[in-house]
């Protein structure tokens, strides 16, 4: 079996010939591999996949997302959490014991609120379920909001959370990062969280690029006060 | 009417087997999900495609793939003179053909209760507007990163002075004995559209298909060539 590392590839360019696992944006015509999506292939042992460069979050089971609350039911709260499919908090969730008839949601979330949440439970028949019932998932008190296109989060993230864990050493910032590409940044002081969003933005433009942890750890050195 | 052909030259000085200059910019609009320009003769065109995102209204999803939904509209300024902004009979044809053109190579089933919208907004016209509206649809799909098994790429052939000719241009449509635009999904080897207008024999039309066959895959190299540009020249700069 042949192993490719980094092979640019457009919507129906030819990757692999051979019986590879397909498994993630790519398709099997006669008995070559074609790639789905404007990305970078990799073939090993495992299979074929090709990491996208562009497109829209499509949720998955066990995402953290960052969401706000756009409205409110008898039993849930829908939240927006920046797909094309519309997240449901069951109040069951939030609650012990929810009852809708004594129970007041409006004191746990509102509308507007911003919460991070993980995916329990989305498939194609159904839309995502949230849940904040772990440590660290709940209301966003405080912090700076950024958006970044979502198919760059695994790189802002870095093989084994290098990247944002150099980004945090540095900048002394806590920053959550949503898979849906939402992040949330606090810190200490001002200037820090400036850093962090200024670094955040150089990743996102430069996501594919190599050598980019070592760029930025050198940029976040040299301009830190 | 005046000879399209004269001396093997046609009468924008083209060969019969010669595209016109074709020029695709990508990721031209801001606010969408995915967009493209794109200059084919004198047709400029821009696409911008949104989605997948929720449907509304909501009887229009499907509960097991996503809704395609296509516009082909001609702005009052594109024609000689000022077309009416509203759809037309035409403008309702291409948007259908334009969609089924590009429905086979999109996975939809991907995107299950979710809608894709595609606007092809024609700013200038020339011949064969729908098929540089699909080539650059298909760029602005691919630009959205919606999961497409091919691209696709379009271009018409036809007949003029009783010659097969690639490309047909506004004149030529219009003063010529025939018109076959043609879309195809170059590595699945399949074609997607295929519509004729005016007689050909059935010589004429194996050559006429042929001809807009190789025009495709011209189209398709300046596509690829367009989106390497685009997502991969940081890449290779860098390395």
């Amino acid at each position: 079996m042949s192993e490719i590392k980094r092979k640019y590839v457009l919507p129906g360019d030819y990757i692999v010939d051979g019986n590879y696992r397909l498994l993630l944006n790519a398709i099997k015509i006669g008995n070559s591999i074609h790639s789905t999506r404007i990305g970078i292939a990799e073939v090993s042992d495992d299979g074929v996949r090709v990491i996208p460069l562009s497109g829209v979050y499509i949720p998955r089971v066990g995402d953290l997302v960052i969401g706000k609350i756009i409205s409110q039911s008898a039993l849930a709260w829908d939240v927006d959490i920046n797909s094309c499919f519309i997240a449901h908090l069951p109040a069951q969730d939030v609650f012990e014991d929810f009852n809708p008839a004594k129970d007041d949601m409006k004191k746990k979330f509102n509308i507007g609120d911003l919460l991070t949440c993980r995916i329990t439970a989305f498939d194609r028949s159904r839309d995502p379920l949230l849940t904040v019932a772990d440590k660290d998932l709940g209301k966003i008190k405080e912090g700076e909001i950024v958006k970044i296109a979502p198919t760059k989060v695994p790189r802002l993230i870095g093989k084994r959370g290098s990247m944002i864990q150099t980004i945090e050493n540095i900048t002394k910032c806590n920053v959550i990062v949503g898979q849906n590409g939402i992040l949330v940044i606090s810190g200490e002081d001002k200037s820090s969280i400036e850093l962090t969003i200024k670094a955040i933005k150089i990743i996102e433009k430069e996501a594919h690029t190599p050598n980019l942890t070592q760029r930025i750890k050198e940029m976040l050195e040299k301009e830190k006060v | 009417m005046g000879k399209l052909i004269q001396n093997g030259i046609r009468i924008d000085g083209r060969k019969f087997d010669e595209l016109r200059p074709v020029k695709i910019e990508v990721g031209v609009l801001k606010n969408a999900d995915g967009s493209a320009y794109i200059e084919f003769g004198n047709n400029k065109i821009v696409v911008a495609v949104y989605g997948p995102k929720e449907v509304h209204p909501k009887h229009m999803e499907m509960p097991d793939k996503a809704t395609l939904r296509c516009r082909y509209h001609m702005s009052p300024f594109s024609v000689e003179e000022r077309k009416n902004p509203a759809p037309s009979r035409r403008e309702i044809e291409i948007s259908k053909v334009t969609r089924e053109a590009l429905e086979p190579a999109l996975i939809l089933e991907d995107y299950p209760r979710t809608a894709i919208d595609i606007y092809v907004e024609v700013l200038q016209s020339d011949g064969g507007s729908r098929c540089a509206g699909i080539t650059a649809a298909a760029v602005a799909l691919a630009d959205a990163g919606i999961g497409m098994r091919d691209m696709v790429c379009a271009c018409a052939a036809g007949k003029v002075d009783d010659t097969i000719v690639l490309d047909i241009s506004d004149v030529e449509d219009k003063e010529g004995q025939a018109d076959m635009p043609v879309a195809y999904l170059p590595n699945l080897k399949q074609i997607s559209l295929m519509q004729l207008d005016g007689k050909l024999t059935a010589e004429e039309y194996e050559e006429c298909l042929n001809f807009a066959l190789k025009g495709c895959l011209q189209v398709y190299e300046i596509q690829k060539e367009t989106l390497q540009k685009r997502y991969f020249s940081e890449v290779s700069k860098s390395e």
